[in-house]
């Protein structure tokens, strides 16, 4: 056990691409916790995926040994923290598993949204934050103008903050003796009974659940019998130890220190993380503060393209789930799509990352319906329901009030583009407030605003319209009641209930246009006229025809050629064994692909 | 004609010629065809004529049909060598119908004459169109008034049977101007009219340059000209009997009833396709190839589909259902009327039943059909 004024525990947190995990990465080489040579393979062998978009989702862990220029040995234990807003409940965990976190800033990007939402985070922890500036190595690298910015959010004096590389190692020195000399020591209760925290885990085809806990007060000794306190189960700890990043069994965790435990269950959403372990014979009285159940905040309904793959989509989010507790869903008909699941996701990216897996790792062919948010539904006797799919939405007579939940939104931007973006805000319901101005270049706007609105292409549009500059974090707020009513799209005067959408009366009339002009695109011509309408209620808002098919026919069988012919048929035939029959109307997979895609045109 | 005289053409046996070689390839041309290389006459009809001679010995031929390419674009006589080998090799009946494709530009009163005399007594002219815009945007080489010379000079060397082919839907025809045409190719008095779409096949100039960007013939367009033609030419005496091809009363081209009551009909050349003894096969495409397979004794087949039991029953749906007359009941017509989507084509009259047999009712949706017809499987009962 090390003595706790010898620990520090703390995290990196940065917006991506600034340089949190090639720092992880120089300060590992630097404590020898791995030579580097094996450094790539050990510690990032993370998904594909996260590789890929520079983002982690399952946060790495490693306990360093350093030799501080005091003379003194210390246990520096780095707690990664999730990369995005998506997981901001686990990021929050990660940070009470802290007493400190190093706020890292690129020089050459500046603070951006993810910074200050983390800041902020780490702040309302408790923690002391210790900026640094990255990468001044490269040309383009304006560190004091970074420093400015970065004053502006935490206080302090621009002097003090560590300015380094992670590339050529510049400063590598100054952050660890900054860590040392500016993180507080943990200052848990040895005596006290034990109470740890789980602030992340995973699952291990041969170990079951991985923990990683903190230790807060007393100690956690290998073969324990442990309490949960939130699930209320009882596990014994058939194994404890640190991470250095490889697993180090070890007899007990002391007050203060940070390690893995395995107990032997097998099903991640049995562990849940938030929670706090004591002991099950002298349990303490009281859990850690802050435990929530992650709840998903956007869904959307999956189909197999391929109707006989409806096991292999439950089989492949079964196995996905294994290590995402909080991936749910249940199963979901559409008339149109066939049978499917409507899935909850913590937000847009944890929906894309969950989708993309499944077809890339499971080699699905998905339909994605247009994401939506829990509506709650006030029914006419006070009764209030949440209703998570359009076609749930009740009759309006049978209500009395939808409210949608709202979110908390910041965007960090270049000052030039403050007038496009209030523009796209507001045309989203938005409600501006704030605007803060961390350098003369750079402003933060605060603003309100529903939630259904930034998850259906909010965040194209920022891009577009400030080329990639600006950056958007947000955290759930409240749930406010609004004019919404559900637009539905009629095919042949059937409704195609994978299109219903629910929206505010302002925007019903657009995104029907929309919709019905984008089908009658898509879909092909057919033997008949098809009317497409979109319609609230029992009321048509919108209307367009796909005017029946006139030709198609070979003109000319020449010489005979009838073998070329039919295999010219046969092939178009192929074709056709994508499309879904709505009524009597063959629409081709594509064209709900197609139709659903979000883009700035809608 | 009655569905039983068509239907009759089942028993037919007719051969089919090719002559691959043109005066320059049209843009939209999609055939086995060389532009600029008559100096492979002499050794491709030779080819064709051994191919003639070592071919199974069969009964008279009643429908000879000589395509192209452009058959006229070559010497006369050397033809008649390909008929004289032909008529040998499996003889002609009394009344044979023997065809030739040409084109406007290579055609007068001499070169009609030798033709006539060398037994030649049906011309189908790649007329096109009388528009010189738009046969200056299908490539043609010809001008209309050399539609109406060629008409008079076949006439006049004895053909009895004289065919214009014309195009629609070229992007830039107009509606005047496709009414001209046929008032032009009626006023010629031709015993047949073949009226087809401008089609953009890949691999073709055109089909490179739509998908470049180039404007592509629009589908409605052509609708409404198909439709046109056939109030007009309907007005004017002819009756439609396929798809595109409308003839006087006892004119239709009976290679072509041959090849779509599932008749069958021998091919020479390259790139030709034949229907023997319940096989549809197919020539080596390419000219030089097919020479030099013929010239080395080898066989100039690239390959062969066996046609039996059900999937020769859906091949007389296939072709049959592009004549007016339909087909007659049989299994596949049972089957068809039985399927989903033959009951969908049936609700949409697409298709109907005339006397029991099946017949198509909106000929612009032939593919539609085709494509269910391919579709169709076996019933339990039938005889495998
Ligand atoms: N030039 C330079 N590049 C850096 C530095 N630190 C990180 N990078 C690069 O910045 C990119 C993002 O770094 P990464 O550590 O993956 O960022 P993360 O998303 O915060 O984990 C990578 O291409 C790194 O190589 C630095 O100090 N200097
Ligand atoms: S004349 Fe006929 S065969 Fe020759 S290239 Fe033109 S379209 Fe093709």
């Amino acid at each position: 056990m090390t003595d706790q004024t010898r620990i520090r525990n703390f995290s990196i947190i940065a917006h991506i691409d600034h340089g949190k995990s090639t720092l992880a990465d120089r300060l590992m080489e630097k404590t020898g916790a791995v030579s580097e040579r094996d450094m790539r393979d050990q510690l990032l062998d993370s998904m594909d995926l996260e590789r890929e978009r520079g983002i982690t989702i399952k946060a790495q862990t490693v306990r360093l040994d350093y030799k501080a220029s005091d003379g003194e040995e210390y246990v520096i234990n780095l707690i990664d923290t999730p990369g995005h807003v998506d997981f901001s409940y686990e990021v929050s965990r990660s940070l009470a598993a802290c007493e400190g976190a190093l706020l890292l800033v690129d020089a050459v990007q500046g603070v951006q949204a993810q910074t200050v939402a983390n800041a902020y985070l780490a702040i309302d922890a408790g923690l002391d934050v210790i900026p640094a500036i990255n990468k001044i190595d490269l040309p383009a690298a304006d560190p004091d103008r970074a420093a400015v910015e970065i004053v502006n959010i935490l206080g302090g004096s621009a002097n003090d903050i560590v300015r380094m590389s992670a590339k050529t190692g510049a400063g590598i020195d100054e952050v660890l003796e900054t860590v040392v000399r500016d993180v507080p020591p943990p200052r848990g209760d040895p005596e006290a009974p034990l109470r740890a925290l789980v602030f992340d885990s995973y699952f291990d085809a041969y170990r079951g659940v991985v923990c990683y806990v903190r230790v807060v007060d007393g100690h956690l000794g290998s073969g324990d019998s442990l309490r949960f306190m939130a699930t209320k189960e009882v596990h014994d700890a058939n194994e404890i130890g640190f991470l250095t990043p490889t697993f180090v069994r070890v007899g007990v965790l002391g007050t203060g220190e940070v390690g893995y435990l395995i107990t032997g269950v097998k099903e991640i959403d049995r562990i849940k993380v938030g929670d706090t372990i004591t002991g099950a014979r002298t349990p303490a009285t009281e859990a850690l503060p802050g435990y929530a159940e992650p709840k998903p905040m956007v869904f959307s309904g999956l189909f197999p393209t391929d109707g006989d793959d409806f096991e292999k989509l439950r089989d492949a989010l079964e196995k996905l789930r294994l290590n995402d507790a909080s991936l749910a869903w249940e199963p979901e008909t559409s008339k149109a799509l066939g049978f499917g699941f409507r899935c909850g996701f913590l937000g847009l990216l944890h929906m894309e990352i969950v989708r993309e897996r499944l077809e890339r790792e499971y080699d699905l062919d998905l339909v994605a319906t247009a994401p939506s948010v829990a509506y709650r539904v006030t029914m006419l006797d006070g009764s209030v329901t949440e209703i998570k799919s359009p076609q749930d939405l009740p009759e309006t007579i049978d209500r009395r009030g939808v409210a949608e939940p709202y979110v908390k939104a910041m965007i960090l931007t270049p000052s030039e583009y403050v007038g496009p973006i209030m523009e796209l805000a507001t045309s989203r319901r938005g409600i501006v407030g704030d605007m803060n101005y961390l350098s003369p270049e750079r402003v933060e706007l605060d603003f309100e605003i529903p939630l259904a609105e930034i998850v259906f292409d909010f965040f194209d549009l920022l891009k577009s319209k400030t080329k990639g500059y600006a950056s958007l974090d947000y955290e759930p707020a409240d749930y406010r009641e609004a004019d919404l009513v559900k637009v539905d799209i009629l095919l042949n005067g059937q409704p195609v209930d994978a299109f219903s959408a629910i929206l505010h009366r302002d925007g019903a009339e657009d995104y029907g246009k929309k919709m019905t002009g984008r089908l009658r695109g898509l879909i092909p011509r057919q033997l008949f006229d098809v009317p497409i309408q979109a319609a609230i209620g029992g009321r048509i808002i919108s209307r367009e025809t796909v005017k029946a098919k006139r030709k198609d026919v070979t003109a000319k069988c020449y010489g005979g050629d009838i073998s070329r012919k039919k295999k010219l048929l046969q092939r178009q035939k192929e074709g056709k064994k994508r499309m879904k029959m709505v009524g009597s109307v063959e629409v081709p997979q594509e064209a709900f692909v197609a139709a659903l895609k979000l883009d700035d045109d809608l | 004609m009655t569905p039983t005289e068509a239907d009759a053409y089942s028993r037919s046996a007719a051969a089919y010629v090719h002559i691959p070689f043109c005066s320059s390839v049209c843009p939209y041309c999609d055939f086995a065809v060389v532009a600029g290389r008559d100096d492979l006459v002499g050794r491709y009809i030779d080819a064709v004529c051994t191919e003639i001679t070592t071919s199974e010995p069969w009964r008279p031929l009643e429908a000879i049909y000589f395509g192209g390419g452009t058959p006229s674009h070559v010497d006369p006589s050397v033809l008649g060598g390909v008929l004289d080998a032909l008529s040998l090799k499996h003889g002609f009946s009394a009344d044979a119908e023997v065809s030739l494709e040409a084109n406007p530009e290579d055609f007068d009163v001499a070169r009609a004459t030798t033709l006539r005399s060398l037994g030649f007594n049906r011309v189908s002219f790649g007329a096109q169109s009388f528009d010189s815009s738009v046969l200056v945007a299908l490539g043609r080489r010809h001008q209309s008034g050399q539609i109406e010379s060629s008409v008079r000079a076949a006439r006049r060397a004895g053909f009895e049977n004289v065919s214009l082919d014309l195009i629609y839907g070229t992007p830039g025809e107009t509606a005047n101007s496709w009414r001209d045409t046929l008032r032009r190719a009626i006023d010629l008095a031709p015993d047949h009219i073949s009226c087809y779409a401008l089609t953009v096949e890949s691999g073709t100039p055109l089909g490179r340059a739509v998908r470049d960007g180039a404007e592509a013939p629009d589908p409605d367009t052509q609708a409404d000209r198909y439709e046109n033609a056939n109030m007009v030419l309907s007005a004017a005496g002819y009756t439609r009997y396929e798809v595109s091809n409308w003839s006087y009363p006892q004119h239709e081209c009976r290679y072509n009833l041959t090849v779509w009551a599932q008749g069958q009909y021998e091919a020479y050349g390259n790139g030709s396709h034949g229907y023997r003894d319940g096989i549809r096969f197919r020539n080596i495409r390419r000219i030089d190839a097919y020479v030099s397979a013929v010239e080395s004794d080898k066989t100039p087949r690239s390959g062969n589909d066996v046609i039996e039991g059900w999937d020769a029953e859906i091949d007389r749906l296939f072709v049959g259902l592009r004549r007016v007359v339909g087909v007659a009941p049989g299994p596949g017509v049972t089957t068809f009327l039985q399927s989903d989507s033959g009951r969908r084509l049936v609700d949409a009259d697409v298709v109907n039943l005339v006397a029991g047999r099946l017949t198509i009712n909106r000929p612009l949706l032939t593919d539609e059909v085709h494509r269910c017809v391919l579709d169709l499987e076996a019933p339990q009962c039938f005889p495998t």
